[in-house]
């Protein structure tokens, strides 16, 4: 799935590099607010859901090479984190749902990927 | 001109928190606190409970006359989870931070579930009882931290980096860079030279260890020894920047 059709089944907001959203496919996915942990368990072309908001999570989907990232609960990213990613060509976006609601209506549209 | 100041050794525990901390055992007390440190032959404690700071002055009291210099200070918890010790120069500067922290830490303890947060004086009194969610995370995020405890003219150091909770590596994936962090604490288990071998990505960072302590019988566990003309926190900031004949003795850790 692309995803743009993601942010579309979702509604999510999309901070930055909207204009790739067509066409990055999405493999699966990982959730976690422990960035070593993200960094030890996640896998290339997974959306990543998470709480964080420090620019640190641009710079571990990048080496991580996720498809994007979409922090939930409204939360907003900080300034520094958007310029990094829009930088690095990794989409961030937002949902205004609950981490555990918006990670079962991923798994509902693309399962394990 | 006169010569050079004197330099000698002092045995610092930057990092110790009394019983406030909800996690800090009741033992840990201003009075009990100095005893042991004095006991151990420690010469500087840094006192820092999580997000408060009732304590501080109690235990700088029952130090006075002994060979004990207290660094008042705080373990703040960003927004990102990441503990930072701060260290600052006086209590009057430790409660602009006091309030900045609180205004910024929402919610209320729960004692059954995270323990009391007793206010004992050096006499052993208890004065209270910190009624807020000290356990809790504060919505300061962490270069913000930084910039405000610089502003205070105060030390900002990532606490126990090496371990998987709480740590800003834990937490963050890797120390943000560009970050001007005074120093980097690694947790009494690793100690310094450990923290050297482990980290060698983080040469360019002062380290410390501290024994975290958390129950009386842990307060030396640890302790950063610091070549410095007296115990002040302008001259551990000198040591942790190596001017002038200060240091960090890393080998002895």
């Amino acid at each position: 799935m692309t995803l743009e059709t993601l942010v579309e089944q979702l509604d999510l907001k999309c901070k930055c590099c909207w204009e790739k959203l067509k066409a990055i496919e999405v493999n699966g996915g990982y959730a976690g607010d422990l960035l070593s942990d993200v960094m030890a368990n996640s896998q290339a072309g997974n959306i990543w859901v998470t709480r964080q908001v420090h620019v640190n999570i641009v710079a571990v989907a990048s080496l991580k090479e996720h498809a994007a990232i979409v922090i939930v609960q409204g939360a907003n990213p900080e300034k520094e984190t958007i310029e990094r990613a829009t930088r690095e060509g990794i989409p961030i976006l937002v949902s205004d749902l609950p981490e555990f609601q918006l990670v079962g209506r991923i798994y509902q549209l693309i399962g394990n990927g | 001109m006169r010569g050079d100041p004197v330099l000698r050794v002092f045995r610092c525990n930057l990092h110790v928190h009394t019983c406030l901390s909800p996690c800090g055992d009741l033992d840990m007390h201003p009075g009990a606190i100095v005893e042991e440190a004095v006991l151990k032959g420690l010469d500087v404690i840094g006192v820092s409970d999580h997000n408060a700071s009732e304590n501080v002055g109690f235990v700088m009291n029952a130090a006075r006359g002994k060979p004990l210099t207290v660094i008042p200070g705080m373990e703040v918890t960003t927004r990102e989870e990441v503990h930072v010790l701060v260290l600052l120069e006086d209590l009057p500067t430790l409660s602009l931070l006091q309030q900045y922290v609180y205004d910024r830490l929402e919610g209320l303890n729960n004692e059954e579930v995270f323990g009391l947060q007793p206010i004992v004086t050096e006499d052993g009194d208890v004065e209270g009882f910190n009624q807020r969610l000290l356990i809790g995370a504060t919505t300061i995020p962490l270069e913000e931290l930084v910039e405000k405890v610089h502003g205070l003219g105060g030390l900002a150091i990532p606490a126990h980096i090496d371990r998987p909770g709480f740590g800003v590596i834990g937490q963050l994936g890797f120390v943000p860079p560009g970050v001007p962090f005074d120093a980097l604490e690694v947790s009494w288990r690793l100690g310094i030279r450990g923290g050297r071998e482990k980290y060698p990505e983080l040469s360019g960072y002062p380290f410390i260890t501290s024994s975290d302590a958390h129950f009386i019988d842990d307060i030396a566990k640890a302790c950063t020894p610091m070549m410095l003309s007296e115990p002040t926190l302008p001259e551990i900031r000198r040591a942790l920047k190596g001017e002038g004949g200060r240091f960090v003795m890393e080998d002895a850790c």
